[in-house]
């Protein structure tokens, strides 16, 4: 199979608001620094991909604006996925191996701001039996802890929920991007109230905007544009059941496949970076992935310092790659997440040549 | 490194129609999909990866609904990928599942694409709210028709010609089960004298609104083989997209679509395409769009497409066959209307057109186009692998 790699990564602040700025305006920067990094223009790029969301813009196709942005001019040959960016960087990295491109540019982005995002959410679900209902996505999360919570093989209590917060929290404080950072210890979390029980509000991802993008590159031309490219060892994603229902919420069996499939248990991994929005999903996915004390989870600060919908899945490939650019991990693991309560899961092991 | 050819076993398509109230939206992707399946002689079981395609989610009001259909496709446990660029998006999604067999990430993929119009209002999901657009353009036709008018003027082309393309492709989707629009009493002269909606392009000469879905089994070599009725192979498969307005940009013949085409083409080994390519599908959805996409799609000399179409070329027994299913004309499930191109492209070569069937057809092309007429998506097939 052929070698590609993750070559460039940006991304931009992330904020809970960012009504003075268009979705172009909130991309176009992190565009330009990852284009910059290899040293190509959008035209001498092979292939560009986004991910974004019309329920999120408010309209009908609004990623034209952003390919507007992009420049698009000549054309370029171009694809868009109704979904987090980690999935368009997936059909990227399949163009790639065809040989029909040798650079790919991936970016996605989205302002969740202009609405209220539980709301908006509740469109996600089976139109006919459970949207009517409109449970938000904080409620159905809660149904997952709480499940999580009641099963007695996990050992899982609110104070390990708490542990996830501070320790992600604190974690961003490194991270210039997050959104929120620092945290009041576990104990202390412990006194907050409910939000929707056992869901405190520290356990919740922050709502926001943002948007990220990458650059792929096929052999040689990665070793000719990036110093230590991330090499894309492997890549998989699986879907679940959308019924909540037929699901045991306390696991994620897609997550296990398509790490099976992507190799990621062929050795160990000295990085994660989880795409777990809500801190209970976090103990579902370290489970599933079989991740030990050793693996340092999250350094970024992970979804709970920053979830802009759509960009913090590709965000996370985006982190492991830069650790591996800057020589900080060897062999790390990305994961990002669609639907509700972890229904899709996407799982990548990057590597990086030893230097 | 070479690519992994790419083989169309399977193909399925609902009845389209204004509303389908007997089935939900799973219903509605499941028929298609069963049917292609059916085509195929494969169960769900033989599937390693479902792509699936549509329009703006608020056509029907579910967001991202690839999350609620996952059960009804078969998708659990599978990857699944949903893909949208606009109209061009039956074409696309077609494109990124065969990408998916060409890389050998999987052996035999699903893919589909669909629309249920009748959960919403399509013209008003299109009409953008201020500030993104002003209130006169509601609607795709109010978008395309002062191209439509650039294209007369450019080319002196007799007014008349539009009424030829739909008279045609309403006549030839009389051949075609699947159709939207039967119209046993369509004369030319009803055409001609329906009522204009959007100056030139009168009722008559405009896509209707549809429910239905389109779904195509792919497959490697081996996986073609084994299927029992003959297969479509893929020749070229090619997306490119422009900006939606800018200065210099030519709605009447797009670069974007002029650049797909030269790259489909090339793929296929294809110098003189009015020659070589037996049948079209395009994605005509008001009539004048005809002798424009001849002209950009290089069948036709620029200013010459519309004597194309007044002599009877495109017509189901002329020299380039164009839409033989009906087209986008009488079939507009927007999400599913460039897969069924596609789709009615391979049908051509597998010999599995039935009544609307090309004669000797070894060679097609299906074409798709979205958003401002800015992104496009191509593909050429034929009855016989390619070389090499």
């Amino acid at each position: 199979m052929r070698e590609v790699a993750i070559v460039a990564f940006g991304q931009s602040d992330h904020r809970r608001d960012t009504a003075e700025i268009s979705e172009v305006e909130m991309l176009m920067p992190v565009l330009h620094q990852v284009l910059d990094a290899v040293g190509l223009r959008a035209g001498e790029i092979d292939f560009t991909c986004s991910g974004s969301c019309d329920y999120l813009a408010g309209r009908a196709f609004s990623f034209t604006m952003t390919l507007d942005g992009v420049g698009a001019w000549p054309p370029i040959s171009e694809s868009h996925v109704e979904m987090d960016g980690a999935w368009a960087l997936y059909e990227a990295w399949t163009r790639l191996l065809t040989g029909e491109a040798e650079t790919a540019l991936v970016y996605s982005y989205g302002k969740s701001s202009p609405g209220d995002l539980r709301e908006v959410l509740t469109r996600q679900l089976d139109p006919y039996y459970v949207a009517p209902l409109w449970p938000d996505s904080v409620s159905l999360a809660a149904l997952q802890a709480q499940a999580l919570l009641d099963a007695e093989d996990t050992g899982a209590d609110e104070r390990a929920l708490a542990g996830v917060a501070a320790r992600s929290r604190t974690a961003a404080e490194g991270n210039p991007h997050a959104q929120l950072t620092g945290s009041p210890p576990p104990e202390a979390l412990l006194e907050d109230p409910y939000v929707v029980r056992p869901l405190r509000r520290h356990d919740c991802p922050p709502v926001g905007d943002g948007a990220a993008a990458v650059v792929l590159a096929a052999g040689d031309t990665a070793r000719r544009l990036c110093r230590r490219p991330a090499w894309i060892r492997g890549i998989d994603h699986r879907t679940e059941a959308h019924s909540l229902g037929v699901r045991d919420l306390t696991r994620s069996p897609s997550t296990r496949l398509a790490a099976e499939r992507a190799g990621a248990f062929e050795a160990p991994v000295d990085l994660a970076e989880l795409h777990a929005p809500f801190t209970s999903q976090e103990l579902i996915l370290r489970r599933e992935l079989r991740l030990g004390e050793g693996v340092r989870v999250n350094p970024s600060g992970g979804a709970l310092a920053a979830n802009p919908l759509m960009a913090a899945g590709l965000i996370r490939l985006g982190e492991a790659a830069a650790a591996i650019h800057r020589g900080a991990a060897d062999r790390a693991l990305a994961h990002a997440t669609s639907g509700p309560c972890l229904q899709q899961n996407l799982v990548a092991v990057l590597e990086g040549d030893d230097t | 490194m070479t690519k992994e050819p790419v083989a169309v076993v399977g193909i399925g398509q609902t009845k389209h129609t204004a509303a389908r109230r007997d089935v939900s939206i799973a219903g509605l992707v499941r028929e298609a999909a069963v049917r292609a399946l059916d085509d195929a002689q494969l169960g769900w079981a033989d599937i390693d990866a479902v792509v699936i395609g549509k329009a703006p989610d608020f056509f029907e009001g579910v967001m991202m609904p690839e999350l609620y259909l996952a059960d009804a496709l078969g998708a659990v446990g599978k990857p699944m990928l949903r893909v949208h660029t606009a109209g061009s998006v039956g074409g696309s999604t077609a494109l990124v599942a065969s990408g998916l067999i060409a890389a050998r990430v999987h052996r035999t993929v699903l893919t589909l694409a669909f629309e249920k119009q009748s959960e919403s209002n399509a013209m008003w999901g299109l009409s953008l709210p201020i500030p993104f657009q002003q209130p006169l353009l509601a609607g795709a036709g109010g978008f395309f028709a002062p191209h439509v008018r650039a294209y007369m003027r450019r080319t002196g082309a007799p007014s008349g010609i539009g009424a030829l393309v739909a008279y045609k492709d309403r006549r030839n989707a009389l051949r075609n089960p699947y159709a939207h629009l039967h119209e046993h009493d369509l004369t030319l002269e009803r055409v001609r004298s329906s009522p204009m909606l959007w100056d030139p392009i009168r009722y008559s000469e405009t896509c209707p609104s549809s429910d239905g879905a389109c779904a195509m089994v792919l497959t490697d070599r081996a996986g073609a083989d084994r299927a029992p009725y003959p297969p479509a192979w893929m020749h070229g498969g090619a997306m490119r997209s422009e900006p939606t307005l800018f200065a210099g940009k030519d709605f009447v013949s797009p670069r974007a679509g002029r650049d797909c085409a030269a790259d489909v083409y090339r793929q296929a080994g294809i110098t003189d395409p009015r020659r070589e390519i037996d049948a079209v599908e395009m994605y005509v959805p008001f009539s004048w769009y005809e002798p424009m996409w001849l002209e950009n799609l290089g069948f036709a000399d620029e200013g010459a497409g519309w004597k194309l179409t007044e002599s009877g070329v495109t017509e189901i027994d002329g020299e380039l066959p164009v839409n033989p299913s009906g087209g986008v004309l009488s079939t507009n499930p927007i999400g599913a209307s460039g897969m069924l191109r596609f789709a009615e492209a391979a049908l051509q070569v597998r010999g599995r057109a039935g009544e609307h069937q090309v004669d000797g057809a070894r060679k097609a092309l299906g074409h798709a186009y979205g958003g401002g007429s800015q992104f496009f998506s191509m593909w050429v097939v034929a009855d016989t692998p390619p070389e090499s």
